[in-house]
């Protein structure tokens, strides 16, 4: 048989991880509610759902630290579900809090977690060294971990994660609770090891990391995933609609009314008070529509194009509005 | 891979983080040096009466020294969620709770040689018997260590931890007749010292130093090996059921 008479399916390797109606019951509580998604090796696979989605119970799940109430997990071509020591050799996992030693030091941490996964004292030491290196935690590697900053602290439990270099890192809300400029300084670190060929599985409640980092997508919503998808598929209805986002100062009751009626090939939307959504499957001509609102007696006081974002998506398809995604960055997000 | 790279670590590890540390050294030495003091002054007789303190100090200095960090250790670990970082491990759950605890097993063991050294130079041990004594020291250290671990894995506070040891540490050494006879309790508490692992355990530490055991030695060794055996998989089977849930 010559190559070109393979067919595609046997072309195409099988998914490192893949999911099988998988289901997870916390009494009458589905945690996870039948959901079924593949990963393929390389993959950086984002989780996407505000906080109780059930992003941590899927990776424990996957992870053998949960055992699932229905269906199945397959990671690396191993079943893990009768057995779900059998893939944790190919796996790192850094969970969304710290769960090295505070009482040991960082270059400690992390030869202790090399022994783990059975690597040799040598190769051991050096690996640490290079990790520390790597994501500048050089200078406090002989510092307990209990004096690290946040920003230090999760950097040291991703080293952890990859010190025995696996082939799939789940990541659990890898930026919580973090720095700004330590939030970025990870997601190079993230964009570096999928880079280098590790496959990533990463969950968010950030739209904007999701978007930044990830190539394909899933929603997870109440336990259940409501879309899986490339993020330029996800992009595709939204980018092809053309949106602008006018402010306006001393607003008639009945403008968003009026501008209905008056630009019907346009769709007018009143976001909020003193703020018109316009969406058009067409250039906005933006001239007409400030003159409009100028005779009725209000102000423009500012116009601008709206770029499509995940968020639009994410709102469209979850029926979950931003703001009460923002509500839990206030929580839990970033400092500023 | 080779998962015994991953034991002598996690052992390391617990020894040098948490037993080796000056409070549990001073604690190893006080200890056993108190209790003899305690029972010399008491019996009011010379240094010929240390040999009959013997037993009942190996074994108290075991039983604390074992239960007392283990309990504690575990249940912080899970606590503050290090040992998720354990169970993540590709090494069976198994090997690695074997892990976890021999580092007490060996510290309770140690522990029960301090009362040994400073016996051996105060009064004349030549009838004791050593090739019992030995295994019996590391069957007590498992026993009381793995009773530790059950308590552990029972619980999911700290505190918890320490009173539950305490509730069973307090009554099993005047349960099990190291202090006193069994057939000196009550009638009614009589059963119950069967039911003490530590029994055993006192029993060959009599019959290893003063020929007087109650029960045939093998017998002894067996019904101690049985408990040992049944409190690990109990311990087991309670993490399989609670931590991975």
């Amino acid at each position: 048989m010559i190559p070109s008479e393979i067919s595609s399916a046997e072309n195409t390797p099988a998914p490192l991880i893949q999911v099988d109606q998988l289901t997870k019951r916390f009494d009458d509580v589905a945690a996870v509610d039948g959901i079924s998604f593949d990963v393929q090796e390389g993959e950086l696979f984002g989780f996407l759902g505000p906080n109780g989605a059930g992003k941590t119970t899927t990776i424990n799940l996957l992870t053998g630290l949960a055992r699932p109430d229905e269906g199945s997990i397959r990671v690396a071509g191993l079943s893990c579900t009768p057995n779900p020591k059998a893939a944790q050799k190919f796996i790192g996992v850094v969970p969304d809090e710290s769960n090295l030693y505070p009482e040991l030091t960082g270059f400690d941490n992390l030869c202790f977690c090399a022994a783990l996964y059975g690597l040799r004292k040598k190769e051991r030491r050096k690996r640490a060294r290079e990790l520390l290196d790597a994501f500048g935690l050089r200078e406090a590697a002989h510092r307990k971990m209990a004096v690290y900053s946040k920003g230090m602290k999760r950097k040291l439990t991703i080293a952890a994660g990859i010190i025995h270099r696996p082939r799939i890192l789940f990541l659990d809300e890898p930026t919580t609770g973090i720095d700004v400029g330590s939030a970025r300084q990870l997601r190079q670190l993230v964009r570096k090891l999928h880079r280098a060929g590790t496959t990533i599985f990463l969950t968010t409640h950030y739209i904007e990391e999701a978007e930044r980092l990830c190539e394909r997508i899933a929603f997870i919503v109440k336990g259940r995933i409501v879309r899986t998808a490339t993020i330029q598929d996800l992009l595709e209805p939204v980018q092809a609609k053309r949106s602008m986002l006018i402010s306006v100062a001393q607003v008639p009751a009945t403008l968003g009314a009026e501008l209905s009626s008056a630009f019907k090939h346009l769709e007018i939307q009143t976001v909020s008070e003193g703020k018109v959504r316009v969406d058009s499957t067409e250039s906005i001509s933006l001239g007409p529509l400030v003159r409009f609102i100028e005779e009725r007696g209000a102000v423009v006081t500012e116009a601008r194009r709206l770029i499509p974002s995940l968020e639009e998506v994410f709102v469209q398809v979850t029926g979950i509005e931003a703001a009460a995604m923002r509500k839990e960055k206030g929580k839990r997000g970033p400092k500023k | 891979m080779n998962r015994w790279v991953a034991y002598w670590n996690i052992m390391v590890k617990d020894m040098l983080t948490y037993y080796l540390k000056p409070p549990n050294i001073s604690w190893g030495l006080i200890f056993p040096v108190a209790w003899t003091g305690m029972f010399f002054i008491k019996s009011g007789r010379g240094a010929e009466s240390i040999p009959a303190l013997l037993p009942g100090v190996m074994a108290v200095s075991i039983l604390f020294g074992t239960t007392s960090m283990l309990a504690v250790t575990v249940t912080f670990e899970k606590k503050n969620r290090s040992f998720q970082r354990l169970l993540l491990a590709p090494v069976p759950l198994e090997l690695l709770m074997l892990a976890k605890t021999s580092g007490a097993i060996l510290f309770g063991s140690l522990n029960a040689l301090v009362p040994v050294v400073l016996a051996l130079f105060l009064a004349d041990l030549s009838q004791v018997s050593w090739l019992t004594i030995f295994p019996a020291v590391v069957l007590i250290a498992m026993v009381s260590t793995f009773q530790g671990l059950f308590i552990a894995v029972s619980v999911s506070e700290v505190f918890e931890a320490q009173t539950f040891s305490n509730f069973f540490r307090f009554p099993m050494i005047f349960l099990c007749g190291l202090f006193f006879p069994i057939d000196a309790l009550p009638i009614y508490l009589q059963p119950l010292s069967y039911l003490v692992p530590l029994t055993y355990g006192a029993d060959i530490l009599h019959g290893a130093i003063f020929q007087n055991n109650i029960m045939p030695l093998a017998v002894d060794f067996l019904v101690i090996t049985f408990f040992c055996l049944a409190l690990f998989y109990f311990s087991l089977k309670n993490i399989h059921k609670k931590w991975i849930i």
